[in-house]
């Protein structure tokens, strides 16, 4: 079969291949190169070594600024959203009627996208701060809860699903040793339950942890960076340095790829810290 | 089964915390029925025989966007692009997983390599090079959805051909199945759980997605993504009413889907974190 098969390279392997190619090989390749040069369209590239990576940071903080921000908001999102989603699963694989009906809404708003859902928080939270005569963009501090209330909206019913199927999979003679040996409530969430759910709370974490480092659909709809550019992420950051402005692509690529390395760094950590646990059980 | 009342107290929280999951829907589905002016200044208050408009917002707001076009668009290349990822990536990953050379090992982890990489890093490159090719039109745009879609779906793929046991290719074999049909009668059919995963997964990707389609084809044709921003015109010069009523028909087919392919899309995602 296997001799066979190589004969059908071309049917088999070929259109994905050449799709990869053009719409991800080439154009990362191109990126790295880029990133390098000082250009406004791609074909009037110079060369200019390392300098567009010295730009990011000597120009102005706005890169330093963001990557804060970013941090400081993907700290938060991952915390919230991972506890409260951990409760929720707790609480529906439980004996309580309509577990199947409240997963179903509790996951809705995974499903919606991202510039749906932010327009959708800028009129409730404006609508709730107009009494105090003001605005979503009045203060960055709105613009991060605000970004945090949203992420918590659309994340945590996708996280209680993953964090449910790991409860689910605990054996049942497990816990029944637990009761049988006396085991408080509250010892046999820290001590068996939590335990077994390890590999759910990794996946979770990555997933929430990268998911709100590459934030950009919800970001730009609900402050697109107001005010002055203090609620900018990561990704609104290097969008706006390509085309908020000319003479600006070379940085703008420079920051791509930070940001790449930076995405690339914890989902190595995720890689080795899974890779671990699997050596170990 | 007697229930503690414990129980109850937890159902009536959930209750409770699942009508706040569901409000900022309803806050704007009840909004899309009031006067522009009347909106955001006080979102939470109902309609009254003053502020009600009826339909206008959403007569005004689907001329305004063309929102008929951008869901006829959003329909077709979400649709064509994952049908045409989850034939040609299962054919693909089986191809990979049954061909044993230094080039299909390459392949595989430059696939499963993509997928940690962020748009940002390939956005300006790709918009540039789907202009050069040509590929900056809403058929243009599948043959790109395939590339940049291929790294989950094939990692996807490979994960579950793995476990397909070599024994029931090889009886096809024997009765004279060349590839192609081996593939298309025999293993396409044992991956059917992981092809509808793939669909799932790809379908809430591409009917969601803002600034891949923004960038190749935004200035002609707008996804409903695309009209929803573009609703947004110079600040504050925002028409409310419209955007009630876009928010509502683009939440609309994301609703009607989930409510009927629920059980797929929960597998799906389960699914999916587990291989990401």
């Amino acid at each position: 079969m296997e001799k066979s098969l190589k004969r059908y390279f071309i049917l088999f392997a070929v259109p994905t291949l050449a799709a990869f190619l053009a719409a991800f090989v080439l154009p990362f390749l191109l990126g790295v190169y880029l990133s390098f040069t000082q250009f406004t369209t791609v074909t009037n590239a110079r060369w200019v070594g390392i300098e567009n990576y010295l730009r990011v940071f000597s120009e102005n903080a706005e890169f330093l600024r963001a990557l804060g921000f970013t941090a400081l908001f993907t700290l938060t999102s991952v915390i919230v959203i991972n506890v409260l989603a951990f409760l929720l699963a707790l609480l529906l694989t439980r004996s309580i009627p309509g577990t199947n009906l409240f997963r179903t809404v509790f996951l809705l708003p995974n499903l919606i996208g991202g510039i749906v859902l932010g327009y959708i928080w800028q009129v409730i939270i404006n609508g709730a701060l107009y009494p105090m005569g003001k605005t979503l963009t009045a203060s960055a501090s709105y613009g991060f809860w605000g970004l945090v209330i949203l992420m918590g909206w659309q994340m945590t019913g996708y996280m209680m699903i993953i964090y449910i199927a790991g409860l689910q999979n605990i054996p049942g003679d497990v816990m029944e040793a637990a009761a049988i040996d006396g085991a408080s409530p509250s010892q046999t969430l820290f001590r068996v339950t939590i335990p077994m759910v390890m590999p759910s709370i990794t996946i979770c974490t990555f997933l929430t942890l990268t998911n709100s480092f590459k934030l950009f659909d919800q970001n730009l709809a609900l402050t697109a960076g107001a005010p002055s550019r203090k609620t900018s992420m990561l990704a609104l950051d290097i969008y706006n340095t390509f085309y908020g402005r000319t003479g600006y692509e070379g940085v703008g690529q420079a920051k791509a790829v930070l940001f790449f390395l930076m995405v690339g760094a914890i989902a190595l950590i995720q890689l080795s810290l899974t890779r671990s646990r699997e050596v170990e059980s | 089964m007697s229930r503690r009342w414990t129980d109850w107290v937890y159902f009536f929280f959930l209750l409770l915390l699942s009508l706040l999951f569901l409000a900022p829907v309803f806050i704007v589905l009840m909004n899309s029925f009031k006067g522009r002016f009347y909106i955001s200044d006080a979102p939470f208050r109902l309609p009254t025989p003053e502020t009600f408009v009826g339909m206008d917002n959403y007569t005004g707001g689907i001329a305004k966007t063309g929102f008929w076009n951008a869901f006829g668009y959003s329909l077709f290349i979400t649709v064509c692009s994952v049908l045409i990822i989850v034939l040609l990536t299962a054919m693909t990953a089986w191809f990979l997983s049954r061909v044993h050379a230094w080039y299909t090992s390459v392949l595989y982890y430059a696939f499963a390599f993509s997928m940690i990489v962020p748009f940002q890093m390939v956005m300006f490159p790709l918009s540039k090079i789907a202009n050069l090719l040509r590929l900056d039109n809403p058929v243009g745009i599948l043959f790109i959805y395939l590339g940049f879609g291929a790294g989950l779906s094939v990692f996807l793929f490979c994960g579950f051909v793995r476990s397909v046991p070599l024994s029931v290719e090889e009886a096809a074999v024997i009765d004279n199945c060349g590839p192609i049909q081996t593939f298309f009668l025999i293993v396409f059919p044992i991956l059917r759980p992981t092809a509808v995963t793939v669909a799932i997964l790809n379908t809430m990707w591409i009917w969601n997605d803002y600034l891949l389609p923004y960038l190749v084809i935004g200035s002609q044709y707008r996804t409903i993504p695309i009209a929803v921003q573009y609703l947004r015109g110079g600040y504050g010069a925002q028409d409310m009413g419209a955007m009630m009523a876009m928010l509502v028909l683009a939440i609309l087919p994301v609703v009607i889907f989930y409510l009927g392919c629920q059980r797929y899309i929960i597998r799906g995602v389960v699914a999916g974190a587990v291989k990401e």
